[in-house]
């Protein structure tokens, strides 16, 4: 433990400041306020959680309940009218083989509509601040308008060359196959589309649910089909075709549904059927990436080769896990740029997190970049006043400001190239009117409050932060409106 | 005088000065999980090159394990699709178990080789697999002393800092 003699132990300011996980252990009493929540109750996509976070769907599920609504129906009509003639007419085999094939449907469907498509989780600020920088040293200068170029990464798969892009809302680069939801707004692993039938976006993890529906539900309605037909023609011998219809009205309905539906289902079983041989994804077909017409030396680098093996590593392939741990607690964190105005870390940054709009997820993440390039990092280490400290946007400081999007963003150099950590204080001096293009010199820039020996610094980055929340709403306005307008 | 570090509580409270090292995902073999093993220079003064390899090369081997696609990842596949796919709901997945193993192996580095360097590794899968990330910690501004004790470091411990951002970018409340 560090001999600072006079000041608190740290022991207790990081407790207000809750970095420490939010287990039991700790002190309850500071927890009472907020329930720890789980991670589902602020995930950033467009999606729907139910069961406490099991259950994970799109917004829109109005046609996935009629997609329930037509299948229960049919089934159960033809269970309760058409089985029992049958199964005394020709075998029973036929309500136990439609039973088999309908709790197939049924769980793949659910398996399908509820489970993680593969969502890739959103980049944390660092990852993106981190991010930024390497594009912004890869493109050399920026080029000063609002918005650079899209950002690509180019890979080289199995001898193809694969584009990377780079994806705003989630501030990643995408991995090959990836592809943003628009409905979701969520980037899916191995994309393939998204499906208002289930409800969900069909990805990696349940392209198979998927495909074993499609393809049971073809079986099924054919199955119904072929013995509803069945049932009318035995009946018809029997008593006439109008007395027939007359009799089991049911299975009129029932003919009508898997008529129109056979049409549809076994063709799209087919068109998956084919993009499985060639391990394709269907947003990769319509696209046409890997098709001949593109070029002669256009194919798909993910196939294996073979038509059997493409099956089997997409039906019988291992499943990834998912990444989204959607009913883990989300663990308080160190304290982010955009300070809360309470002392409570995580829950008062996501509330005041929660209320950006994207362009100030654009604004956060260049605040990052900011701080990267402006924080002298915490090797240097001049020995502040606490005064300093709390005040840091005092004139004597200077101006520091690094430069925002306009100017050339690189951090000076005596800095290493690390994605520095957030500190609060070099946000702060913006509202200090300058929003120029001065470079911060480790020599001007106040240090971040580290943990420097020292009594009155000893609770310096936690007093610090604890001070600052009190002005902060009002500064944290101004501060956005600066780099808004900036950022423009 | 010098503070030494006595347990990886004080590690994770000091890594809110910390400054992170990120290791991407390396796609030249297509989708499967892998790291770029290409040294960082930011590592330079922290870890000998070798041992990063060697790290990251063994994270890469264990993904590999748990994407392997084989006679058992079949049979695990052929068995769910009987059962409808309701096996899952009492059974661990291949590639789950060895997520586990991950998680072992990596705190098991973190105690023995990284934390008396001062550095931490953050499990990728709570990264969503896109990055591995050294946390290099500083504390007081100086380089951090090797624990005098590494026999008393917790072992529930496995990440730290902003382990548990999830998915965060900004987080929004989702309207239900």
């Amino acid at each position: 433990m560090p001999p600072g003699g006079g000041g608190p132990m740290k022991d207790c300011e990081y407790s207000q400041i809750s970095t420490h996980s939010s287990s039991p252990m700790e002190s309850p009493h500071k927890k009472k306020k907020i329930a720890a929540r789980r991670k589902w109750e602020v995930f950033p996509g467009r999606n729907k959680f139910f069961c406490n976070g099991r259950i994970m769907m799109a917004r829109q599920t109005g046609v996935f309940y009629l997609t329930l609504v037509l299948i229960l129906v049919t089934s159960g009509l033809f269970f309760a009218f058409d089985c029992p003639y049958l199964a005394v007419k020709i075998t029973p085999a036929i309500p136990v083989v439609g039973g088999i094939l309908f709790f197939f449907v049924m769980g793949t469907l659910l398996r399908t509509s509820f489970s993680d498509p593969g969502v890739l989780p959103r980049a944390t600020p660092d990852e993106a601040a981190d991010l930024e920088r390497q594009i912004d040293i890869a493109n050399g200068t920026s080029s000063g308008g609002y918005r650079p170029p899209p950002r690509t990464k180019e890979v080289i798969i199995n001898g193809q060359t694969v584009k990377l892009k780079y994806c705003f809302t989630c501030k990643i680069f995408r991995p090959p196959r990836a592809s943003h939801c628009s409905l979701c707004d969520n980037c899916v692993e191995r994309f393939d589309h998204h499906c208002p039938w289930v409800g969900n976006c069909v990805g990696k993890r349940n392209y198979r649910f998927f495909y074993m529906f499609i393809l049971s539900l073809s079986f099924l309605t054919v199955f119904i089909f072929a013995f509803v037909i069945t049932h009318v023609i035995l009946r018809s011998q029997q008593a006439g075709f109008l007395n027939a219809l007359k009799d089991s009205p049911a299975s009129v309905l029932e003919a009508v549904v898997c008529f129109f539906s056979v049409w549809s289902i076994v063709g799209l079983s087919g068109f998956h059927t084919y993009l499985i041989s060639s391990n394709q994804t269907t947003n990769e077909d319509i696209k046409g990436s890997w098709s001949n017409k593109r070029g002669k030396e256009n194919y798909n680098p993910y196939s294996y080769g073979n038509i059997f093996t493409n099956c089997c590593v997409a039906l019988c392939g291992p499943i990834s896990p998912s990444l989204i741990d959607r009913r883990g607690y989300i663990q308080p964190d160190t304290p982010q740029p955009a300070a809360p105005s309470n002392g409570m870390a995580t829950y008062g940054a996501t509330q005041s997190q929660s209320d950006m709009c994207d362009q100030d997820q654009c604004i956060q993440s260049t605040k990052f970049v900011l701080q990267a390039a402006a924080t002298p990092l915490l090797q240097s280490e001049p020995s502040l006043t606490s005064d300093e400290l709390h005040l840091p946007g005092k004139p004597g400081l200077g101006t520091p400001c690094a430069s925002l999007t306009l100017g050339p963003p690189t951090p000076p150099s005596s800095m290493p190239n690390l994605a520095a950590e957030a500190a609060l204080t070099d946000i702060l001096p913006l509202k200090d009117e300058h929003v120029g293009h001065q470079f911060l010199t480790p020599d001007e820039a106040p240090s971040p409050p580290t943990m420097l020996a020292g009594s009155p610094l000893a609770h310096s980055r936690t007093m610090h932060v604890l001070g600052l929340a009190s002005q902060d709403s009002l500064h944290e306005d101004s501060v956005r409106g600066l780099v808004k307008l900036s950022s423009v | 005088s010098i503070p030494k570090v006595h347990n990886l509580q004080e590690l994770r409270r000091s890594a809110s000065l910390a400054t992170k090292v990120f290791i991407q995902r390396d796609y030249s073999d297509g989708t499967i999980c892998q790291f770029q093993t290409k040294f960082p220079p930011e590592l330079d003064s922290r870890i000998e090159r070798q041992l990063f390899e060697e790290t990251v090369k063994t994270l890469n081997s264990f993904y590999a394990e748990a994407e392997k696609i084989g006679g058992s990842s079949y049979l695990e596949g052929c068995l769910a699709c009987a059962t409808a796919y309701f096996i899952f709901l009492c059974m661990e997945t291949h590639y789950e178990k060895v997520l586990k193993k991950i998680s072992r192996y990596i705190q098991e580095q973190n105690e023995k080789v990284f934390a008396p360097r001062g550095l931490l590794l953050t499990d990728p899968v709570e990264r969503g697999m896109r990055v591995v990330s050294f946390l290099a910690v500083s504390f007081e501004g100086t380089q951090l002393q090797p624990a005098e004790a590494p026999g008393r470091l917790p072992g529930s411990w496995t990440t730290l800092g902003d382990s548990a951002q999830g998915f965060l970018g900004v987080p929004h409340i989702p309207d239900h």
